[in-house]
């Protein structure tokens, strides 16, 4: 009897369990839904030529789903579909979430119309919008949402080429010191008297970056006073086009003092393209040659505090210069002298001494005013609006923000 | 002549670049465009420079058995073996059509077992490093190094939970002494400002010293006889 409760019982369970699955799959959603569980589709669409740009991008703008945010509630986002005019076949270009009811189409060809529909979507079915008028894009010649930026920027520059050409004409300009430049001289003359060699590091990035620019310029100077005492310079760079860039301009500064035949294209020498690699590189060097002075001017990143610090447990004089606000603090701790930001870019004219390149560092200071005097008036007009209330102030600190804004 | 041309290319490579953003109409657009590209070609041929630089230096030092020459042998056999497993695509399973960093391929194994692990390494003693700077930066020695060192104290506890057990028993209208709260103000209000001022100081030197580059008067980076007085 037993047995016989047991099998039914078994014969039960079995049957509930079949039963349960067949219910179960019975209740998995369709992909299709009714109409009136479907999200609502986006009443308007609208589609122009993406403004200022040079083309193959079409704006397109709706206005939220009725069940975006509120109704149903259940849009997850938009599909944005495109087919040519003319052609029925739709192409899915693009997707938004829910509560954006804009998006860019970047794979349009130039002068080609499209039409375009928005599919508010549950992420299992939805709803399309009415086909959009047709559209094409095209390229804009003047970029107007940079009008501000031009405005300032040829300010800026203006102020500049005049400063330089105020001092080709002989005027006198005054120059602040700048304590790293002039600490060059001793620092390679430390070298000399320690016998000792001088290493110069030009950052870890290529000759596409102003800073490694700027390193190579301040380079010139240094291998100058080198190749006037006689010592020796070691430069492992990480770029190769650093490294070409960086033997001409030693063999020219060799040349300029009479002493060409010693220079040796062995002075610079490539290590490795990767950051770690170069700093192991860059440290074992330090160890086993000891440089008296290192030099430390481009772009750095992490390596900037193992290199600086290296060079400062083998006693080196250290000068470092980089426009890396992030690691401009590790070099002020660890470094002698830290040419900070725009010093190492007014470097090359500072060193130059000559009355057009200083010029151009006089240039500089009107673009100082205008950040200035923008400063005070935004900071005025926020204050006095937050204690007023009065919408001229917002309007004025609103209008001075979009003059920096990039949008 | 030799100096004329680059100047001359430098001048309208700059001045395009420049005119480009303003203008996205081709052709400036698509010349700004055009010209980051020829630097990255440039750049993939000075590879071949730089890999036989390494080999003709380390090679010297060898063959000369200069000081330290036996780092010199490690550097050319690493070079070599991971340039010869990364060209041949060797161990690689889909073969010399697969991608090179293929997980099985003798480059991914030097690559995640040796230089992934040696780069770390690296990386970590900054660590160590940034402990003895600030020891030195922090050193009370005169008025502004003794208010960097209680600048930095009050960042230091702030990012830690120590921060907070400290001055939580402020009453709210002295939240502001509560040190996460001024540990936050100190980046977001000072710092940044002195952030943004050093970014304002450089952005105008980038302007003045790409101008004085395509007006053609900075020559020091051609490597000649400018860049000193």
């Amino acid at each position: 009897m037993l047995r016989y409760s047991i099998a039914v019982l078994l014969a039960l369970i079995l049957i509930g369990t079949g039963f349960c699955q067949e219910t179960g799959e019975a209740s998995t959603p369709d992909t299709l839904q009714p109409e009136y569980l479907k999200p609502a589709p986006p009443p308007y669409i609208q589609v122009k030529d993406n403004p200022s740009d040079g083309g193959g991008k079409i704006l397109v703008t709706w206005d939220l789903s009725p069940d975006d945010g509120a109704g149903k509630n259940n849009v997850t986002g938009y599909e944005i579909f495109r087919a040519i005019e003319g052609d029925t076949v739709f192409i899915s270009v693009g997707f938004s979430t829910s509560g954006v009811n804009q998006y860019v189409d970047s794979g349009a060809d130039d002068h080609i119309s499209y039409v375009f529909k928005v599919v508010a979507t549950d992420g299992n079915d939805g709803s399309a919008s009415i086909i959009s008028q047709p559209v094409h894009s095209y390229q804009q010649w003047i970029n107007v949402n940079l009008k501000y930026l031009f405005l300032i920027g040829a300010l800026i520059c203006g102020s500049v080429i005049y400063f330089i050409y105020h001092a080709k004409r002989g005027k006198k300009l005054f120059i602040r010191k700048i304590a790293g430049l002039e600490a060059i001289d001793e620092a390679v003359g430390r070298a000399t008297e320690m016998g000792r060699p001088v290493l110069f590091i030009p950052g870890i990035r290529d000759m596409d970056d102003v800073q490694t620019i700027a390193g190579i310029t301040i380079l010139g100077r240094v291998a100058r006073t080198i190749a006037e005492y006689d010592i020796k310079i070691n430069m492992p760079v990480s770029k190769s086009i650093v490294m070409t860039t960086a033997r001409e301009m030693i063999k020219g500064a060799y040349a300029s003092v009479g002493r060409a035949d010693e220079y040796s294209d062995d002075m610079v020498y490539y290590t490795t393209d990767e950051q770690f690699g170069y700093v192991a590189a860059v440290d074992g060097i330090m160890v086993r040659d000891r440089p008296a002075t290192c030099f430390y001017m481009g772009s750095f990143f992490a390596e900037s505090l193992i290199f600086a610090e290296t060079g400062n447990s083998i006693g080196a004089i250290q000068i470092a210069g980089t426009a890396m606000p992030a690691q401009l603090p590790f070099f002020v701790a660890a470094c002698d002298y830290t040419l900070i930001g725009e010093e190492l870019f007014a470097a090359s004219a500072y060193l130059s001494g000559e009355p057009k390149q200083l010029g151009s560092l006089k240039g500089q200071d009107v673009g100082k005013l205008i950040a200035m005097v923008a400063i005070i008036l935004g900071v005025f007009a926020a204050t006095m609006y937050s204690i007023t209330g009065f919408g001229f102030f917002e309007s004025m600190h609103e209008f001075i923000r979009s003059l920096f804004t990039l949008n | 002549m030799k100096r004329q041309i680059p100047l001359i290319i430098t001048a309208i490579v700059g001045t395009v670049l420049v005119v480009s953003v303003f203008i996205p109409h081709d052709p400036f657009g698509r010349l700004g465009e055009d010209f980051s590209v020829f630097f990255d070609i440039i750049a993939v041929f000075a590879f071949i420079l730089g890999g036989g630089n390494l080999i003709r230096v380390h090679g010297d030092r060898i063959y000369k058995k200069a000081k330290d020459w036996p780092f010199s042998i490690i550097t050319i056999a690493g070079f070599l073996v991971t340039l010869i497993a990364g060209a041949f695509k060797i161990g690689n399973p889909d073969g010399i059509q697969g991608d090179v960093a293929a997980p099985g391929s003798l480059f991914t194994l030097i690559y995640d077992n040796i230089f992934t692990p040696l780069q770390a390494t690296m990386f970590s003693i900054l660590a160590f490093f940034v402990a003895s700077a600030s020891y030195r930066a922090f050193r009370a020695k005169n008025k502004e190094a003794t208010i960097l060192l209680v600048t930095a104290f009050i960042i230091l506890l702030g990012r830690t939970p120590v921060g907070h057990y400290v001055t939580f028993w402020l009453p709210s209208s002295l939240d502001f002494f509560h040190i996460p709260v001024l540990a936050n103000w100190i980046m977001a209000i000072p710092n940044l400002a002195g952030q943004r001022a050093i970014m304002i100081g450089i952005s105008l030197g980038v302007i003045s010293m790409s101008l004085r580059m395509i007006l053609g008067i900075e020559r020091g980076y051609m490597g000649s006889d400018e860049g000193g007085k």
